[in-house]
């Protein structure tokens, strides 16, 4: 009856993942740091509806792909921005996208001190207005929501942004699109 | 095994799931401390301290609260129909809703905007918009009622409207769509919108002592969409300034096409410079066709005109009067600080929020400062005209009013919070949930002079779980912050009418006292009254029959008729009779397709009623009067046409018969 490695692993995050509930439901009064983070916004996150269709951040959620991503989009207190009304267009770089940085950069960004950087990069993968691939046309540039630009290029219908990331597939979501990307945009280096 | 790997995933999931939503602070328990309750707790009995005006959105109307308590207080229909109040259903209210299109029963109103004097608000009047069908109205904060309507020509989408000059001078209105001028050959190609569109601005004049509005004149600008605008105040009183977005000058698929250049603009108008053309002989007269829609108290009724002539100046060809400064991402809000030095632009796709000074812009001017042009206006160098900027305020910022002790508090719609940050050095120092999805905020005279900050009240788009649920449409919600201290703090949460789109508050002290309580009979004006029960008639004019009718406690003169027949035109002009405060009467006939009327004390309201049928209609009296209000009732006889039943009517008088002949001829 033993079990699997992989099975191992997964309850190992579900047991974390509550546990890490626990922390920060209490982090206010343990934890200095967050205590004197900027209070998270109040979003729809939290609204109890099983019906309605998957905003961007509850598709993200569904994924087991995108494990590293859900984990990045809390630690960044985005959750509840991509949970609002949006519209948004989500580039979500998947866990082989984030496993493709340089070793330690993602434990790195997790930090409670690298919070800014995290946001930036973050930020660098969401723009205002569901973008379908069709919209998308060579040439373009989008204003993501941290300030920086992507390009867009698109030949023979394949699109690539900022010259060597790709669209893998794309998901409606009730809030926006989300497009499943093979690598994490890099915004350009802060002048 | 596959069983145990499946459910080990969605645990998994599940884990994570429950984690996002654990791990969002119990923001609305923590948030709300033991002492909010008695913060917004007024007694019954007792008076709110504060005025709150908070338009209706897409339900056209205006509603009062009392704030701190959130109570809804009064729905002032302005430019949709109320059949509650018999808006634009009764003869009288007919023509304050007449355009050049006809009559319109419906609009969209985003922004209420309080009359001033020296840039303080002084409890006059109130402006409200309409989007839909170009329209600005005026509130006579006396009667609480709509005053004047007043119709704009070469407009369409009128958004960046009602805002006022520090001396309510003008009231503003600029077109968020752009259109081929009323003038012009219209049947255009859609794309051919960078040539054959225009964006007008309208400077409404307003009588200083009865408000009386005029459109004084226009100035034609470049095809973009004007947003929202605000006066300068102070040092920048002579100036206006509006927020433009599709700089892009798209006409499809805006979401896209409008979202592609880093920066749009802010355009500021010299309108004392526009007023030294206008005397100058300057403006063209262009013909043009709008209503102007005034209701008179004396008579109780409305009349409307229809203008024929606007003067219109061309922002191209007179250089002087509009520069634009560039600013980041589609700017929404356009909010100017009470010192008038600051001026605040909102991209609602930016990172930032770009402060702008007005002593730079001047100079930048003097200096031309400027990077080259649009469309014939002077663009000035955004470093040349810029403060400062706030950085990662939160994301989406939208609108910023003041509290006059150097902060600004600018919503944030991504992000769902409302931030307050230092003017001076433009750092954020507080920031608070909102929930969700926050649009306009509202500090009492927070975009005047003299802020009176006592509240913050943020408007909200998405209200999902806040209130116990109604199916698929949910009351907006409005929550009320305590700003007084450092930290704002959320004391109130309250379901309002419509969109709550923007406010204004006041308090209360400057309006409570002039409030009227009933008109005075002897001043009725109305051509249709009757002063007292003696003079009640019915009079046949042909085919049409007018009913000169009183209300008094409880019973209508006259309440019996008889002798009207088919192919007649009734009009049953009520006269309420009670000179007492909070005494109106109702009015409602069987089958009537219109509405009831609403009769307040001292006035006179016509219902025109075509029968459709022979037989017996009673009326009756529809607002609880009295004891005996369901005495108040009576009948109205239908004779086939070409009856010969006379004209008879009475109260009192027309007593039973003998029951031997009863129910026969």
């Amino acid at each position: 009856m033993g079990m699997k490695k992989i099975e191992w692993i997964l309850m190992l995050l579900f047991l974390g993942g509550v546990a890490a509930c626990d922390n920060a439901a209490n982090s206010a009064d343990k934890n200095a740091t967050v205590a004197q983070a900027p209070a998270p916004a109040g979003g729809q996150e939290a609204v109890k509806d099983d019906e309605s269709a998957k905003d961007v951040v509850k598709i993200a959620v569904g994924s087991k792909d995108h494990t590293t991503l859900v984990a990045a989009l809390k630690q960044a207190d985005l959750v509840t921005s991509l949970s609002n009304a949006g519209p948004f267009t989500v580039f979500a770089p998947t866990n082989d996208a984030f496993n493709k940085l340089p070793a330690g950069t993602v434990d790195g960004l997790m930090k409670d001190d690298k919070k800014a950087d995290l946001q930036n990069i973050l930020q660098y993968h969401v723009t205002l207005s569901a973008l379908k691939v069709e919209n998308l046309v060579d040439g373009q540039t989008l204003g993501m929501v941290n300030g920086d630009n992507v390009t867009v290029s698109v030949k023979d219908g394949k699109v690539t942004l900022n010259g060597n990331v790709h669209i893998l597939g794309s998901v409606q979501a009730s809030n926006g699109m989300v497009h499943i990307v093979d690598g994490v945009l890099l915004p350009p280096a802060k002048k | 095994m596959n069983r145990n790997k499946t459910w080990l995933i969605a645990l998994t999931s599940l884990g994570l799931v429950l984690c996002l939503y654990s791990c969002k602070p119990k923001n609305a328990s923590n948030a709300i401390s033991s002492d909010a309750a008695v913060k917004a707790y007024v007694a019954p009995g007792k008076y709110d301290e504060f005025y709150n005006f908070v338009s209706g959105g897409f339900s056209g109307q205006m509603a009062v609260y009392g704030l701190p308590s959130g109570r809804l207080l009064r729905v002032i229909p302005v430019f949709s129909v109320d059949p509650e109040k018999g808006w634009g259903y009764s003869e009288e209210t007919k023509a304050m809703l007449n355009t050049s299109h006809g009559f319109v029963p419906w609009d969209d109103l985003h922004h209420p905007e309080l009359s001033q004097t020296n840039g303080e608000i002084d409890g006059r009047w109130l402006f409200g918009n309409a989007n839909n069908t170009p329209r600005v109205a005026r509130l006579d904060l006396t009667t609480f009622r709509t005053a004047e309507i007043i119709e704009l020509p070469n407009s369409a989408g009128n958004h960046s409207s009602p805002f006022i000059t520090e001396n309510t001078e003008y009231v503003i209105a600029g077109t968020r769509f752009s259109v081929p001028p009323d003038n012009s050959n219209g049947d255009v190609p859609i794309n051919t919108y960078k040539k054959n569109f225009k964006g007008t601005i309208s400077f409404i004049s307003v009588g200083k002592e009865d408000g009386k509005m005029d459109i004084a004149f226009q100035i034609q600008c470049p095809g973009v969409n004007f947003d929202l605008s605000h006066a300068g105040k102070g040092k920048s009183h002579g100036w206006f300034f509006f927020s433009c977005y599709n700089t892009e000058q798209a006409n499809t698929l805006l979401e896209v096409n409008a979202s592609q250049r880093d920066k749009d603009f802010i355009m500021a108008v010299n309108w004392k410079k526009a007023e030294e053309y206008l005397k100058a002989g300057k403006g063209k007269k262009v013909s043009v066709k709008y209503a102007h829609n005034v209701y008179n108290e004396k008579t109780h009724s409305a009349t409307s005109e229809i203008r024929t002539e606007v003067t219109v100046l061309d922002s191209k060809e007179l250089k002087d009067i509009c520069y634009f400064i560039p600013c980041p991402k589609s700017p929404h809000g356009c909010d100017v600080d009470p010192t008038g030095e600051y001026i605040v632009g909102s991209g609602k796709l930016a990172a930032l929020i770009p402060v702008f000074s007005f002593d730079k812009m001047i100079k930048a001017i003097a200096d031309k400062a400027f990077e080259g042009e649009f469309d014939g206006i002077p663009v000035i160098k955004y470093e040349a005209a810029l403060y400062g900027e706030v950085k990662k305020p939160g994301l989406g910022p939208l609108h910023t009013e003041f509290d006059g002790k150097g902060f600004a508090y600018t919503t944030m719609f991504v992000s769902s919070e409302v931030v307050k940050w230092n003017i001076k050095d433009l750092t954020v120092v507080d920031r608070v949930p909102t929930y969700y999805s926050v649009g306009h905020l509202c500090i009492p005279g927070g975009d005047s002079r003299k802020p009176n900050a006592k509240y913050l009240i943020a408007y909200n788009k998405i209200t999902k779980d806040r209130y116990l649920p109604t199916g698929p449409e949910l009351a907006q919600s409005a929550q009320l912050y305590d700003i007084t201290g450092e930290k704002m703090q959320l004391i109130l949460d309250f379901p309002t009418i419509g969109e709550p789109h923007y406010a204004q508050a006041v308090s209360a002290d400057l309006i409570k006292g002039r409030s009227v309580k009933f008109f005075k009979i002897d001043e009725n004006g109305s051509p249709y009254v009757s002063k007292g029960e003696p003079t009640a008639k019915v009079v046949r004019e042909g085919n049409k029959v007018h009913v000169y009718m009183t209300a008094i406690r409880s019973h209508f003169a006259p309440d019996n008729i008889e002798g009207i027949k088919m192919g007649d035109e009734v009009y049953f002009h009520v006269t309420n009779l009670e000179q007492d405060w909070d005494v109106p009467h109702g009015f409602a006939v069987k089958g009537a397709v219109n509405a009831e009327l609403l009769v307040m004390p001292g006035e006179t309201q016509t219902l025109k009623w075509i029968p459709d049928r022979v037989g017996i209609f009673p009326i009756y009296c529809t607002d609880f009067c009295s004891a005996l209000h369901q005495e108040m009732s009576g009948y109205v006889r239908i004779s086939p046409a070409g009856s010969n039943v006379p004209l008879l009517f009475s109260t009192g008088k027309n007593q039973p018969k003998p029951d031997s002949t009863a129910g026969t001829k």
